[in-house]
């Protein structure tokens, strides 16, 4: 994997080169539902790996199979070269997960939170209180160790959490939407904090339905939907394959949308109507733009970009990813 | 800014090589119950209180109180003063109390409201180790109760017997006989409804009728042998032979089968209830 490092971290029972995670025909179901239905991946060491998709596309699903805490109905799923249902609790020994709901004691103080956690890997109180000093700096929560996580903002939570989940100093992490909810300032704290994580070498698999989040963070990303990998690929390599170099938007006055659609059909090689705007895939915008003047329409405004995963997903399924 | 990657190194070391070597592993089950006890550190003290008052007042007022006007009318209570017939009665209804209220909000809370329980089964702990764990906890709230109200008691005058030390372990059993199927009932649930019924219904009705406050001989029979099926009759008619020093081998072999029994019994009904509500 580009920038991966393939040298595994001492102690580990992975050879050099072998792969974090495999997952082969991987299926979760639900009674009747398949939430899972046959995805294959793999994921290096060191690597950033996404898995990108809508609500309901089967990621918290694929993430709590990864974390040994969910039974796969069927396939095969290796995590740390071990097999989750015989050695699900030394595979959960060295991984964080870092659950899309908070789970945290909320009555208790933040260092508290961090104490007992360590306890549960049976880490001495006396090096859980060093981590904890640490991760408490790195999470920018020193100044509020001995307060209660109660009053903690949605920001201050999340960084709690993923503190928490590092207490092991774990070999993988796995991130389930880790900043849905949270204010874009609160974002990018914790992608600067993300991004140090993945410069150390820790392994990351972080699932979310934010195309910025993922084009941030994520080396290689699985598009999902339905349950199913629709594409997998480097965000770039996505967005080369599965869309063009840029995108003219265009919105109309209400209810114009369609039959400007009608009229501009032939002007570009692929055209998404959405509820509030047009998008014409182009591989020069600005060209477009000019010809779609040209043609007589007179949009309400315009935007010139560039594709991203968002119009990737648009392309694979047919659907926006936040509905 | 102090990275984690600057501590990596050097903690790594002690927690894998030396530390591990010098201490033996902590159990899972212990590691979870450890939880439980940084939760009481908040709340011990007014936990401790509660449990010092409660027993001073209901001896004062219905054992003293309302004892006089029995022993007045009726001489003696199954053969003793009322004080001293109630009094471990109420130590085993306390211990039903404790034991069926940790066992209702604080597991329902640890799988809907804080999510405690999901917590830990991110980290080594598995599912039998967080209800071990839960459990093992009770145990010994249930162990200080006791004691505190055994050493009430004593002050009050009503310890007769040596044997009354074992009135400790036996009210921890009447307290796990109701934790355990409580804590696998509070795992099926999806809201806190059903614990006013089991209230209601469960635990109040079995305070009332098991032999706490009369002996169950003035119920008419067939309540008679209701009574005697509950849990908390056996409890209460253990921990009073005890404290009375009033023993009998086979009936008291006989109440703390049926505890030790119910406990089990539970413990395998939660074991399968909290797989079926946290492992999905």
């Amino acid at each position: 994997m580009p920038g991966s490092d393939p040298r595994p971290p001492a102690g580990s029972t992975l050879r050099a080169g072998e792969p974090m995670v495999t997952a082969r025909g991987l299926v979760k179901r639900f009674e009747d539902f398949v939430a899972v239905d046959g995805i294959d991946f793999e994921i290096a060491q060191g690597e950033s790996y996404g898995l990108l998709g809508p609500n309901g596309a089967g990621k918290t699903s694929t993430m709590r199979m990864i974390a040994c805490m969910s039974p796969v109905s069927e396939g095969e799923l290796r995590v740390l070269g071990m097999d989750p249902a015989t050695d699900g609790a030394r595979i959960r020994s060295r991984i964080g997960l870092v659950p899309q709901e908070d789970t945290l004691d909320l009555e208790l103080t933040v260092l508290d939170n961090l104490m007992i956690y360590g306890r549960y890997f049976d880490l001495p109180k006396k090096v859980i209180r060093q981590r904890a000093e640490a991760l408490l700096e790195f999470s920018q929560l020193s100044d509020r160790a001995h307060d209660k996580v109660e009053p903690l903002s949605g920001g201050m939570k999340r960084r709690l959490t993923i503190a928490r989940a590092l207490v092991s100093e774990p070999e993988l992490l796995i991130l389930d939407e880790p900043t849905t909810g949270l204010d874009p300032q609160a974002r990018h704290l914790l992608w600067d904090r993300l991004y140090r994580l993945k410069l150390q070498g820790v392994t990351l698999v972080i699932t979310t339905h934010y195309m910025d989040e993922a084009e941030q963070l994520c080396d290689r990303l699985a598009v999902m939907d339905r349950g199913r990998v629709a594409a997998e690929d480097t965000p770039p390599a996505l967005i080369a394959r599965y869309s063009t170099r840029e995108v003219v938007e265009l919105r109309f006055s209400p209810g114009e949308n369609e039959q400007n659609a009608d009229k501009l059909n032939g002007l570009v090689e692929r055209l998404e109507v959405l509820p509030d705007r047009l998008l014409l895939y182009t591989d020069d915008g600005d060209g477009t733009l000019a010809a779609v003047h040209r043609t007589g329409c007179h949009p309400e405004s315009s935007l010139v970009r560039r594709s991203t995963l968002e119009d990737v997903f648009l392309h694979l399924t047919g659907r926006s990813l936040v509905e | 800014m102090t990275l984690p990657a600057h501590t990596r190194a050097p903690a790594t070391d002690t927690a894998s090589g030396g530390a591990r070597r010098r201490r033996p592993a902590t159990p899972p089950w212990a590691r979870s119950l450890s939880y439980w006890l940084y939760q009481y550190k908040r709340t011990w003290r007014g936990s401790i209180t509660t449990s010092f008052l409660y027993p001073v007042l209901y001896l004062s007022a219905i054992g003293v109180g309302l004892g006089s006007l029995v022993n007045h009318h009726a001489h003696t209570v199954g053969g003793v003063k009322y004080i001293d017939f109630l009094a471990p009665g109420l130590m085993a209804a306390t211990a039903m109390q404790i034991g069926g209220n940790e066992a209702m909000y604080p597991v329902m809370g640890a799988i809907k409201w804080m999510r405690t329980y999901f917590a830990m089964l991110a980290t080594p702990l598995g599912v039998v180790d967080v209800l071990i764990g839960h459990l093992a906890w009770i145990a010994l709230r249930l162990t200080l109760v006791s004691t505190i109200y055994l050493g009430i008691m004593a002050l009050f005058g009503t310890v007769h017997s040596p044997f009354a030390l074992l009135a400790i372990p036996a009210g921890v059993l009447t307290g796990t006989a109701f934790a355990a199927p409580i804590a696998a009932f509070s795992a099926t649930q999806v809201n806190d409804a059903g614990f006013s019924a089991l209230y209601r219904f469960g635990l109040i009705p079995l305070f009332l009728f098991s032999g706490t406050f009369f002996p169950i001989t003035q119920l008419p029979g067939w309540l008679q042998i209701a009574a005697e099926a509950t849990p908390l009759y056996h409890g209460v008619a253990l921990c009073r032979a005890l404290t009375l020093g009033h023993l009998d081998a086979g009936p008291d072999m006989a109440h703390v089968a049926y505890l030790v029994a119910l406990t089990v019994l539970g413990f395998a009904l939660a074991r399968h209830s909290f797989r079926r509500r946290l492992v999905t």
